[in-house]
């Protein structure tokens, strides 16, 4: 099925897009297209301008900054995938990008557009959420970061005014340890039915200081399990305490049936995914 | 709706065309004869549609024939030719990977972007390089077998994207 009609406005520039974007609030910035066209094909959408920002060599490119990773919106996930700063300070993140739909998508669907498409389900939302990212967004009237529980505000939707590009996500150097898992219909090219990332900073004595739990596909947004994550401050990641922070983890879970997996399935396997995960953080030993 | 001229670089070759805003790159390699490249769920499911831009995998039913102008693209015929096959191509022939053939180009462009960047790849490596794509007369077993043997041979690096002619 053709695509439906619309006008592709295409800018040279940033303040070119923000201007097309501030003179018609109402267009979809294209990048990667991996999701916006699969949508408007399927007439789940139906925006009638779009503005192809896939060519804005400033929306690209990872940096280092003063104790921050800085990840431009239009940068791919194959890029991010195999990044040796992102695999660095970014690790949750490296590993959902490694299994995040398959090679040829990967090649196109940008980070800006996996954050913007607001999917329950999407893979990097929960790494950035373990990585306390935040998430800038632009417009002709300037810049504003936002942390990143706070773009997401609903299904589907996020904090971006109409007129705001989203043009990257960073996060602080992180201190501890992290994992990710990702649990999928099959090994590759699937999307998620569970996913979850952690990640835990210990004193020497081994006690957690911080912990962030972060789920994906559970609830109508990617959400962060505070009574979780607030189980295990002041104590070593022993196994009652993985236990508990488990236990919290399900009952953070709003999870629905669907055609990836039903509720009850969700709400049990969040909870194994979690503790797996602490496990694993735990076997690997003190920070170092 | 507005339509531009674009032009693209097909299997070392440059092309030109008047793309509508929402003409797919898939729609416009069809229109100019590139028959090879084969359109299926046009959702980035299936891969049928795979090409090679600017020598990385990509759906073209996902592309904006506009957002590729000005680069370069390889379609399976700018792999090789029935009288000039490319490795992969014989080793697919070889090996009876093909049984309808739709999926073929895009698992033959699939195992090139793979081996290009990955000459000596595992069978879990090759499995995930061609997660992409369906098959659905259910040949995987040949594929990956073909694949295989592929890198076996030495597959033929490099750029690919020869003139046709």
């Amino acid at each position: 099925m053709t695509l439906p009609a619309f006008e592709l406005v295409e800018p040279r520039t940033l303040s070119e897009a923000l201007r097309a974007l501030h003179e018609s609030p109402g267009a979809a910035p294209i990048a990667g297209g991996t999701n916006l066209l699969v949508d408007l094909r399927g007439r789940r959408r139906a925006e009638e301008r779009l503005i192809d920002i896939g060519s804005l060599e400033e929306l690209r490119g990872i940096s280092l900054e003063t104790g921050w990773v800085r990840v431009g919106a239009g940068t791919t996930i194959a890029e991010i995938s195999r990044d040796r700063r992102i695999i660095e300070h970014g690790a949750p993140l490296a590993s959902a990008a490694r299994t995040f739909a398959a090679p040829a998508i990967r090649n196109r669907a940008t980070i800006g557009g996996n954050l913007i498409d607001a999917s329950p389900a999407a893979d990097s939302a929960p790494p950035l959420l373990a990585l306390d990212a935040h998430i800038e967004l632009r417009s002709i009237r300037g810049k504003r970061l936002l942390p990143i529980d706070e773009f997401f505000v609903g299904l589907r939707r996020t904090a971006r005014r109409p007129d705001e590009l989203l043009t990257a996500v960073c996060w602080p150097l992180p201190a501890g340890r992290s994992a990710y898992r990702k649990i999928g219909r099959r090994k590759a090219d699937a999307i998620s039915v569970v996913s979850a990332a952690v990640r835990i900073v210990r004193d020497e004595a081994g006690v957690c200081r911080t912990a962030r739990i972060a789920l994906g596909a559970v609830a109508p947004i990617p959400v962060r399990a505070r009574e979780a994550e607030g189980a295990l401050i002041g104590h070593r990641l022993s196994e009652e305490a993985v236990a508990a922070a488990a236990g919290f983890a399900r009952e953070t879970a709003q999870p629905i049936d669907d055609i990836r997996g039903s509720a009850g399935y969700r709400r049990r396997v969040v909870g194994v995914v979690v503790r797996r995960l602490l496990e694993e953080i735990g076997e690997r030993g003190n920070d170092e | 709706m507005s339509e531009r001229t674009i032009r693209l670089h097909v299997n070392g070759r440059w092309r030109e065309l008047n793309a509508a805003s929402n003409r797919t790159l898939l729609e416009a390699l069809r229109e100019l004869g590139y028959t090879d490249v084969k359109s299926g769920c046009e959702k980035g499911d299936c891969g049928a549609c795979a090409v090679l831009l600017d020598g990385q995998l990509v759906n073209s039913c996902l592309v904006l024939a506009r957002q590729a102008d000005g680069r370069s693209v390889t379609t399976v015929r700018g792999l090789g030719t029935i009288d000039d096959p490319n490795p992969i191509q014989t080793a697919f022939a070889d090996t009876g990977a093909v049984q309808c053939g739709y999926c073929t180009p895009g698992m033959i462009l699939a195992a090139k972007a793979l081996l290009d960047a990955c000459p000596d790849p595992t069978d879990d490596e090759i499995r995930e390089a061609l997660s992409g794509n369906l098959c659905r007369c259910t040949g995987y077993g040949q594929i990956i077998e073909a694949v295989r043997l592929a890198a076996r041979r030495g597959h033929g690096a490099g750029e690919g994207g020869r003139d046709e002619d």
